[in-house]
């Protein structure tokens, strides 16, 4: 019964799948997919390198406390970060009356109901808090970044690339040095958006917001160029993604010595065991 | 149930010999996994991966127990709990990357011991039985590999249930409603993610139990081997304690090297960043895809782009990705070749390795967006797995010569046996 129906079914499968292989290869030599501007314009996040990359990588604490910096001048204004608390900022080498300061004198402040007046109101944050919530009246939602180096392809290449990415769409060419406006001319970005090629679609609502030299000062001295202030932003998110990145790498050795020679004496136990067998 | 000159049991302590006449435990577990089972001398590596596969399973439930201890299973918080868990709980971090990564590793180990049956034809007669049961384990696997994937609750969970769950639409009549009553609801939502945990923490027990099952099967005839040939005599076997405990030890160690070379060092390796991204039901993701285990049957269920007659070329995706397991259910009566182990089939390996290499180029369009070239080339590659299965092992079956087998398994490891001289016909002990 089996091998008289088994053939038949899989002819069945077979041939269903023939006649979708048939009307696909009709439909891409009589209707060929257009070429699209992402396919053809978007670029893969720039090559760079950072402190923690690598099994052996670790943060740069100094470079961190640039990239909050940056988050607090600058990103914090659009965008929220509420996977984080205050008091994690101690792994950045902040002392407690240090994260205290920077709790109370945070912009936005924590949120409070009174469950017996129904009242709302305001109060400083503490290191306990995780960081406010950013209420932005403009157009779209500007995502929390909590996590954006994990939830996009390139991690902190990315985030340094879309930073340093901006550019002008006029004359805008790719690495074949075709010109976009004159291949795509409805690719066209909207007003009110802005292009940079590291972005999936080409165009977004978010204008550099890194845009000169010296835009923030920073307390250790390190020349702030748009360059630098992008690198620390980047490392700066890299670890409010993955804050236990360095415990993870230096567990790891010490787990994967174990076990290496744990390996290896089972294989040495082994082989003691099948000596006679063999 | 096993073979005559198996070792026997015999408790040594007082305590022991108490235990052994009110409930004999220890000498269960003596006869399954330690000197009293016999087991062919010959097996190579690729028999490491059972009792790797079973590893990979108490894993997942030790790391599965705690990290349900910090998770909370609402649509409301479930992100932001699995954050909580990386962030605040103790080596939550590392429970979680565990968890997530062991499921990649039980998928590794579980499609290396299924391609293990299938180039030594372990599904034959007399351990049909023993198959069936483990396609009912990897069946179980991908269900609950599919619901643990949505608990996060991130972008690529959410839009997974849904077309996953989509798929039940296509079935004619009782498709929308049947959907709607497994979600509890139109679209994933509260409903179907509690329900999705519960059952995500029900079914490794239930996988548990099969494997019992598997196992006591498999003790019937004892463990197939790389010749094919069965178990004839004493000298084709040795205790699988020290002798296999002493090579799974071995195994397991390189099992788990790699494993920590994953949660520590690339954790994230095998994920998609979008379930980074907190559930949205409004924002479509570019490109969804299921976790890389699931890629070749994805591959197969989105080869079917037209109406094949009456047939929607959805309900054709749905039926074909199905049967693509099913068919496994009728490998045994499919392949009637006598001989088992694919060393001594020259024609049947050849296709043996054409359909490794087509499972992989599956998986590959699998995860590749949905766009030319990668359809027309998982289209052809699902042709490929239909007729591998339905057709060609049938033909093949019947019209390949073996070559000739060993007299045994100790002529096959020692070179000789003397046996071999003596009788030809050694009555076979099962």
């Amino acid at each position: 019964m089996v091998r008289l129906f088994g053939p038949l079914v899989g002819l069945f499968f077979a041939v269903a799948l023939f006649w979708s292989f048939g009307n696909g290869a009709y439909n891409a030599i009589t209707q060929p997919t257009p070429a699209t501007v992402e396919a053809e314009f978007h670029k893969h996040p720039k090559e760079i390198s950072f402190s923690f990359d690598g099994p052996f990588g670790t943060f740069d604490r100094a470079q961190l406390q640039r990239g909050f910096k940056i988050y607090q001048e600058v990103c914090s204004n659009c965008h929220s970060l509420k996977q984080v608390a205050f008091r994690d900022l101690a792994a950045l080498g902040y002392k407690e009356p240090e994260i205290k300061a920077i709790a109370k004198n945070w912009g936005n402040k924590a949120q409070t109901f009174d469950p017996k007046t129904g009242d709302r109101g305001e109060r400083p944050n503490l290191p306990a808090d995780h960081f406010p919530p950013v209420y932005y009246a403009g157009q779209g939602a500007p995502p929390d970044l909590s996590l954006i180096t994990k939830a996009r392809h390139g991690g902190g290449q990315y985030v340094y690339s879309l930073l340093t990415g901006y550019a002008e769409q006029a004359g805008y060419k790719n690495e074949k040095g075709e010109e976009l406006l004159k291949k795509f001319p409805d690719a066209k970005t909207p007003d009110g958006l802005y292009f940079n090629p590291y972005f999936a679609n080409l165009n977004l609502a978010m204008p550099a917001p890194l845009a000169s030299d010296g835009q923030v000062t920073y307390s250790d001295g390190t020349t702030a160029t748009v360059d630098q202030m992008a690198r620390d932003v980047s490392a700066f998110l890299t670890w409010t993604a993955e804050p236990k990145l360095d415990k993870r790498k230096q567990t790891g050795w010490p787990v994967l010595g174990f076990l290496i020679f744990a390996t290896v004496l089972a294989y040495l136990a082994k082989r003691n065991i099948w000596a006679d067998k063999h | 149930m096993s073979f005559p000159w198996a070792n026997e049991y015999k408790p040594v302590h007082p305590f022991m010999r108490y235990l052994d006449e009110r409930l004999p435990l220890p000498r269960f577990v003596y006869n399954a996994v330690g000197g009293g089972y016999p087991v062919p001398r010959n097996l190579n590596y690729m028999w490491n991966f059972g009792v790797l596969a079973g590893v990979a399973l108490v894993l997942q439930i030790v790391t599965g127990v705690v990290l349900a201890m910090h998770y909370a299973a609402n649509a409301g918080v479930a992100f932001d709990s699995v954050e909580h868990i990386m962030r605040d709980v103790n080596w939550g971090w590392m429970l979680r990357y565990a968890h997530a990564n062991g499921a990649s590793m039980f998928f590794i180990v579980v499609y290396t011991h299924i391609f293990r049956g299938f180039f030594y034809s372990s599904y034959k007669a007399p351990r049909e039985m023993i198959w069936l049961l483990g396609v009912v384990i990897f069946l179980l696997m991908m269900a609950t590999a599919f619901m643990g994937y949505v608990l996060p609750w991130g972008q690529m969970s959410f839009w997974g249930a849904k077309v996953i769950t989509g798929l039940f639409s296509a079935i004619p009549l009782i498709g929308t409603p049947l959907q709607q009553w497994l979600l509890g609801g139109f679209a994933p939502d509260n409903a179907a993610l509690n329900r999705f945990f519960s059952l995500h923490f029900l079914l490794p027990f239930v996988i548990l139990g099969v494997i019992v099952l598997h196992v006591w099967a498999l003790h019937i005839p004892g463990s197939s081997n790389p010749t094919g040939v069965e178990v004839k005599q004493e000298s084709d076997t040795v205790p699988f304690h020290p002798y296999y405990t002493a090579k799974d030890g071995f195994g397991l160690g390189l099992f788990l090297i790699l494993y920590t070379i994953l949660v520590f060092f690339a954790p994230n390796l095998l994920g998609h960043p979008d379930n980074y991204i907190p559930a949205n039901p409004m924002s479509t993701p570019a490109h969804i895809v299921p976790e890389w285990y699931f890629w070749p049957f994805y591959a197969i269920l989105r080869a079917f782009t037209s109406d094949f007659f009456f047939i929607p070329a959805k309900l054709m995706g749905v039926l074909a990705m199905f049967s693509a397991i099913l068919v496994w259910f009728f490998l045994p009566w499919l392949d009637t070749g006598p001989v088992r182990s694919g060393h001594y089939r020259p024609l049947f390996r050849k296709f043996f390795y054409l359909l490794v290499i087509d499972v992989l180029v599956l998986g590959y369009c699998g995860g590749a967006p949905a766009a030319e070239p990668y359809v027309m080339i998982s289209q052809i590659a699902s042709m490929y797995y239909f007729l591998h299965f339905l057709v060609i092992l049938p033909i093949v079956s019947s019209i390949e010569t073996p070559q000739p087998l060993p007299f045994s398994i100790t002529e096959a490891v020692l070179g000789k046996d003397e046996h071999a001289v003596l009788s030809a016909t050694s009555p076979a002990v099962a």
